[in-house]
């Protein structure tokens, strides 16, 4: 890794970063990937979150679908964990609810393949700061 | 097959539900079927959309349509002018009050949401144990500003201008705090971040190390630059084994990419981080005790002053800030110090995380605004008590706070408000009881924790807080007197004003709180012998209705400790002496003639 | 100096910034009750954790009580000593402690003497409102100490003294809560600890919890048993602290009549450890001549300096803490243990008395000593050469059984001929004593020449750690001095990294030296009964008609008749000893 030796340096990368990530996130780009993002906190992973994480990756390498599969930190629903956030691409992000194993492949083969939102979604229910 | 596209969400949060969104469900589904629009619109339930007040919610997707109050009656309406027709049914969207304008699309209703995410703007949305989607995310940029752009004093200054104050519990003014580490004449000093977090129930400290450590190392740096501190220490619990796996993964990175260690960014700043593990003891959350459990001493306070700004770790300098308060920290300077400080109250600028639990339907962590309301929390946020039942109290504060009640719903919570509830922000649990919770028990329960939590250092935290919990033990199992009751407000009083630490100066306050506002209750346990809530086992009596019981000996046959007497076909009667209250004979009995008194 | 002015209970103050308003309240008059709050004036010796919140006090504007001890002085502070609020909590903060206090004052070793009891009386407390559990421990006994830490209030003395003072680190706060209570690392006994059984723990705590074993029964009954002939002898410290127990001022030379007492209570000989101080002397200055003349003659192999040995808590800790150095303390024994032989070997023998049936009891200051009379070394066949050893206290204690109003006492003399001592003998009990009483000695064998003033004043005082040079006829010889563990620990790292080059050093264990001793009548924090402790011994000396070792003709006839001369085969085989390495098994973090 290339150490960062100034600031404009950082913002360089942070340019470059932020590009890539909305075009992650925001997946405007009809090309881009579809994104699934578990809740992996201790809490998350207690009750279940690391399987349902394994079901992702390993159902959309054994049915050729192109996703990325990434861990982040408490979303805040604790009492719905294990929780999911799946972001189709030219769709917002949908959050689900109780994922569980079961559930997990429920979602591919209906709201990822079918466009069918399964019950469990959770409204995100907080302002972020990022529009100010 | 066709794709579906249109969805149609209906929220299934309780305060929803009560009014009628089963109903609306329901209609929309047949609905559908009726006008054969199967293949393309789904109806699904949501969880709570957190605006219980405008209920029941719909959501149109994709477009983000939102319709509040909708009645079951409505769904037909929706579905032909919204699905078949493309067009909005306007008497259903929202109306801003102040502006009076309908809102139509949910994106731009950011205002109704009560939560705003600062500390947490990371959770759950970057991968912690990657240090680019944090870059990504404005990462490091403002450490970058306050080392080529702001001196140390001028960096204080936005900290002090903003308003924070200490997120673990004191509510100290962060910037002032900075401000006596920085003046304070030293070869070394400390910058430590305490995230021996240890209230029951209280996690968030962690949720931010583990879901984005990088802004506690950046805000560490940043103190560092101002205090004029080369060295991090993070006190952490041995016990949160992922928060130190990612801090590590954190610092890891921060050093490979030159944004922790020697002249980072090419400033000559130098600064680095280390982690220390807790092993769990409540009192070490206390700043000197914290600090004297990182010199590898016995983990208990000492009398302040010295303030651990002026003598700290080793005998030097050193800034102890909370991890949510070092998660403000870069945001504030990147956003400046009137962005925040427009957020919150007078006193207390800023979000505040809570940890929401107990008895209520969206158990979960939460970011709120300074100055929200309890009632907001509890039934927006929270969506209500579980199982449609009666609220009686909410503990703010963990075991140092007070339970505060139904005439305190509509206080706008701030440090200064909470505490003059007889309560205290502490590090931001928050418990909410209802009917079924016995407030003395509760109180008992807080003891109990404190009496194992207290290091023992000073007598009456060590003797009081345990003969505190005997007398409340004496009350719940019926042996109270009313001289017991003085005897706890006393004592209480007396801990509150002699103990050495925050620990034991805060310990009674369950106690008083709960003997404030629910008198009645202590009362009756030790008067009447009675417990409203039902929990306190010693005072509740099985009785067998003589009316209802036609004497099946089934009752009888199955108490474990043959408690049951009677007759066959004749009423049974239930030995008080010997009922142990393991409920086994009312669970069995057909007749519904056992109940409890 | 800044000063300061404040109102306390109305009454005007000034006092220096940075004092205490315990302290403070001191100066107008004003005294705030304390339990857990220590002080040996002078000689920096401090404890105040603010624990046991006894001593709170009102100031006004501030939301909380405030401990007296720890909270400073502000300009314009107005403090209430005695308000309701203050009455009330302080009372209860009393009560709180006595409801975990065992309530056995009638048996307790501490009763007449408890802090704890004092200030029950002192706040009028009738009754405990308070039931509930208690904290209960194992009861710990070891060669020299019982810890009953049920009677433990936690007031961290102890802690204090064997970490901060004595830097033995025997003794800290473990577990929590209401469980919570000083003791040895694990819990273990304290006989398997560090502890050097120097005493200074007991002699600070304010209860019962820390206490020495007491062995006055079995003096009881061996002077009960017709078959025994019992010897005596007493330290040179007893005979300046010992009046204190029966209500004479401190400083009060009582030796006369604490010989009668002893002969009253049926001792068939009493002695006095002092004739084994000149005989310490004898041996341990003429060890370092022979150390000094070879060592000046180029003798690579010789160490220096010599440490004295006189103290068994010192030699404790040397053997605990400094295995590696185990070769330079002087071999010869203390006092007590060279009076144990003298005693059962040849006085025994020269009345024909076997060993067997003779008893003989220390009456010491000390704690420590009891655990040296035990030590294997010193015994012969399971005899040991010093049966019982007794603190000053359990003299007392034995004085005031045997119904003997000590007061009324006549003077009377020891016996001979172990009776017999010289001035240098009685400094023993001071710090610095010992070396100065060496210094007696060796200068006048050394040069051969006689002192014309034999009072070193240079090497006394009651500083830590005090240096001196003395003239030996143009030979500088550089003296150190320490008294108190700790201090002692500095003197030893200095000479193990080579930072310090003195001839000699004297090292006791207790601050103060002997007066000060574990087995001392408790002196509750007031170090005035020290000094004046010190100056009686002092006083003893002067009025000393022999004040050399060398000259007591006792001593001289020993050598005569028996012991041949120092350092000889006799004196080699009884009158000297070795060190062992105690310091495996106990963790040391280097």
């Amino acid at each position: 890794m290339e150490k960062i030796k100034s600031l404009a340096d950082l913002k360089k990368m942070q340019g470059d970063l932020r590009a890539k990530m909305e075009l992650r996130e925001k997946s405007n780009h009809p090309d881009s990937l579809i994104q699934v993002k578990v809740a992996m906190a201790t809490c998350g992973i207690a009750s279940g979150a690391k399987e349902v994480m394994e079901v992702f990756v390993e159902e959309f390498s054994k049915r050729n679908i192109e996703a990325v599969v990434t861990q982040t930190g408490c979303m805040g629903y604790c009492y719905a964990e294990p929780t999911v956030e799946i972001t189709k691409p030219g769709c917002d992000p949908v959050t689900f609810g109780y994922v569980d194993v079961k559930k997990a492949s429920k979602l591919i083969d209906k709201y990822i393949l079918n466009n069918e939102l399964v019950d469990g979604i959770i409204p995100v229910n907080y302002a972020s700061i990022d529009k100010k | 097959m066709a794709q579906i596209k249109y969805h149609i969400l209906v929220c299934g949060g309780t305060g929803c539900r009560a009014s009628q969104s089963e109903d609306i469900l329901k209609n929309f589904q047949e609905l559908i079927i009726d006008k054969g629009l199967g293949t393309e619109v789904q109806v699904v339930k949501t969880g709570c959309f957190g605006f219980c007040e405008k209920g029941p919610i719909v959501k149109m997707m994709p477009d983000n349509t939102f319709y509040t109050k909708v009645s079951p009656a409505d769904c037909e309406e929706i579905l032909n002018e919204h699905i078949i027709k493309g067009r909005k049914v306007t008497r259903l969207l929202y109306t801003d009050p102040e502006t009076k304008e309908q809102v139509s699309d949910s994106k731009h209703m950011e205002f109704y949401k009560k939560q705003i995410r600062i500390a947490l703007r990371n959770c759950g949305f970057i991968n912690p144990e990657n240090i680019e989607e944090y870059i990504g995310r404005d990462g490091y940029q403002a450490l970058g500003k306050v080392l080529t752009e702001l001196t140390p004093d001028a960096t204080i200054d936005i900290i002090k201008k903003s308003g924070l104050r200490g997120r673990g519990g004191g509510g100290f003014p962060t910037g002032l705090k900075w401000e006596i580490t920085r003046k304070v004449k030293a070869d070394q000093k400390y910058v430590i971040c305490n995230a021996d977090e240890g209230d029951p129930g209280a996690f968030m400290d962690r949720s931010v190390l583990e879901g984005d450590p990088h802004s506690v190392l950046e805000a560490m740096a940043i103190n560092g630059y101002c205090t004029g501190a080369s060295k991090g220490l993070v006190y952490i619990r041995a016990e949160y084994p992922l928060a130190v796996e990612r801090l590590k993964i954190a610092m890891r990175q921060a050093r490979e990419f030159g944004l922790l260690g020697q002249n980072i960014m090419g400033t000559g700043f130098n600064f680095d981080v280390e982690i220390r593990y807790g092993a769990g003891a409540f009192v070490c959350g206390e700043e000197t005790a914290l600090i004297h459990s990182m010199e590898g001493k016995r983990g208990e306070p000492t009398v302040k002053p010295p303030f651990p700004s002026e003598s700290g770790y080793l005998g030097k300098p050193s800034n102890v800030n909370n991890v949510e308060t070092y998660a403000n920290i870069p945001v504030i300077i990147i956003k400046g110090a009137e962005w925040f400080s427009a957020i919150g109250t007078e006193k207390s600028k800023g979000t505040k995380v809570f940890a929401l639990a107990g008895k209520i339907n969206n158990v979960g962590l939460i970011e709120v605004p300074m100055g929200i309301t309890l009632r907001e929390v509890i039934y927006e946020i929270g969506g209500g008590i579980k199982n449609d039942k009666k609220f009686k109290a909410v503990q703010t504060g963990g075991p140092s706070g007070g339970m505060l009640t139904e005439k305190h719903l509509d206080t706008p919570i701030d440090y200064d408000n909470l505490i003059a509830a007889g309560s205290m922000m502490g590090s931001g649990g928050m418990i909410v009881m209802d009917e079924d919770d016995c407030m003395v028990s509760m109180a008992k329960f807080y003891l109990q924790f404190t009496v194992e939590e207290s290091c023992g250092k000073c007598s009456p935290c060590r003797i009081g807080n345990k003969r505190l919990f005997e007398i409340l033990e004496k009350v719940t199992k019926g042996q109270g007197t009313l001289e017991d009751l003085d005897k706890l407000k006393n004592l209480s009083n007396v801990i509150k004003d002699t103990s050495l630490c925050g620990l034991g100066q805060t310990s009674p306050n369950p106690v008083l709180s709960s003997l404030m506002n629910f008198p009645d209750e202590y009362n009756e346990h030790v008067v009447s012998k009675k417990c409203r809530a039902g929990s306190c086992k010693s005072l509740m009596q099985y009785i067998i209705d003589p009316d209802n019981c036609i004497g099946c000996t089934l009752c009888a046959r199955n108490c474990p400790v043959n408690a049951i007497s009677g007759e066959r076909k004749q009423p049974h009667i239930i030995d008080q002496e010997k009922c142990i209250k393991c409920g086994a004979c009312m669970e069995k009995c057909k007749f519904n003639a056992i109940h409890i008194n | 100096m800044e000063m300061v002015t404040l109102t306390i209970d109305g009454k005007h103050v000034e006092v220096e910034k940075d004092t205490t308003i315990l302290k403070a309240a001191k100066t107008v008059g004003i005294d705030i009750p304390t339990l857990c709050y220590f002080e040996l004036k002078d000689m920096n010796i401090e404890n105040r954790p603010g624990g046991c919140r006894v001593c709170v006090v009102e100031v006004k504007g501030r939301r909380n009580l405030a401990p007296a001890c720890t909270t400073t002085v502000t300009p314009g502070m107005e403090v209430n000593t005695h308000s309701i609020r203050v009455l009330n909590a302080r009372r209860t903060v009393l009560e709180l402690i006595l409801s975990d206090h065992p309530a056995e004052c009638l048996t307790c070793a501490k009763s007449g003497n408890c802090e704890l009891q004092s200030l029950a009386q002192q706040l009028g407390v009738r009754d405990i409102p308070f039931q509930g559990a208690q904290s209960t421990y194992r009861k710990d006994t070891s060669p020299a100490i019982i810890r009953d830490v049920d009677k433990c209030i936690m007031c961290r003395r102890c802690e204090m003294m064997c970490n901060e003072v004595q830097t033995v680190g025997a003794l800290s706060a473990v577990n929590r809560g209401f469980m919570a209570v000083v003791a040895p690392a694990f819990e273990m006994n304290l006989e398997k600890s560090p502890c050097t059984y120097c005493g200074q723990c007991v002699s600070v705590c304010p209860t019962g919890a820390l206490t020495e074993v007491d062995h006055s029964r079995n003096v009881i009954n061996s002077l009960a048993d017709p078959t025994k002939t019992v010897v005596v002898q007493t330290a040179p410290a007893v005979r300046a602290a010992l009046g204190e127990e029966f209500g004479l001022e401190p400083g009060t030379l009582v030796t006369g009549k604490m010989v009668a007492a002893l002969r009253r209570l049926g001792f068939d000989y009493v002695f006095d450890t002092d004739f084994a101080a000149d005989l310490t002397i004898m041996e341990e200055g003429s060890e370092l001549l022979d150390r000094l003349t070879r060592y000046l003659k180029g003798d690579k192999k010789v160490k220096l300096p010599i440490l004295t040995s006189c103290c068994p808590g010192w030699v404790n800790f040397f053997e605990h803490n400094f295995p590696e150095m185990l070769d330079i303390p002087s071999t010869a024994k203390s006092p007590q243990q060279m009076f144990g032989p003298i005693a059962k070997e040849y006085f025994g023998k020269k009345l024909g008395i076997d060993r067997k049936n003779m008893v003989v009891v220390s009456i010491m200051p000390c704690i420590a000593k009891k655990y040296e009379c035990q030590r294997e070394e010193f015994k012969v066949d399971g005899d040991p050469d010093v049966n019982f050893s007794l603190s000053t206290r359990e003299l007392a204690h034995l004085i005031k059984q045997a119904n003997i109003d000590f007061n009324a006492l006549p003077e009377e003399d020891f016996d001979n001929p172990l009776g017999e001592s010289t001035g240098a003998a009685v400094i023993f009990g001071n710090t610095g004593g010992v070396i100065e009483a060496a210094c007696r000695t060796a200068y006048e064998l050394y040069t051969g020449k006689k002192l014309k003033n034999v009072e070193f004043k240079e090497l006394r005082g009651m500083e830590n750690i005090r240096h001196a040079t003395i003239d030996f006829d143009g030979l500088p010889i550089n003296i150190g001095i320490a008294h108190g563990l700790g201090n002692a620990r500095k003197l030893l790292e200095d000479i193990r990294d080579g930072k310090s080059h003195f001839h000699a050093i004297e090292i006791m264990a207790c601050p103060g030296g002997c007066i000060g001793g574990g087995g001392q009548p408790y002196h509750h924090g007031n170090s005035e009964i020290l000094k004046k402790r010190a100056a009686a011994i002092y006083r003893e000396d002067a009025g000393k008609p022999i004040r050399k070792s060398h000259e007591n003709p006792f001593i001289i006839e020993l050598y005569k008749e028996f012991l041949e001369k120092p350092l000889g085969e006799k004196s080699h085989h009884l009158l000297h000893t070795h060190y062992f390495d105690k310091s495996a098994g106990i963790f040391v973090d280097e």
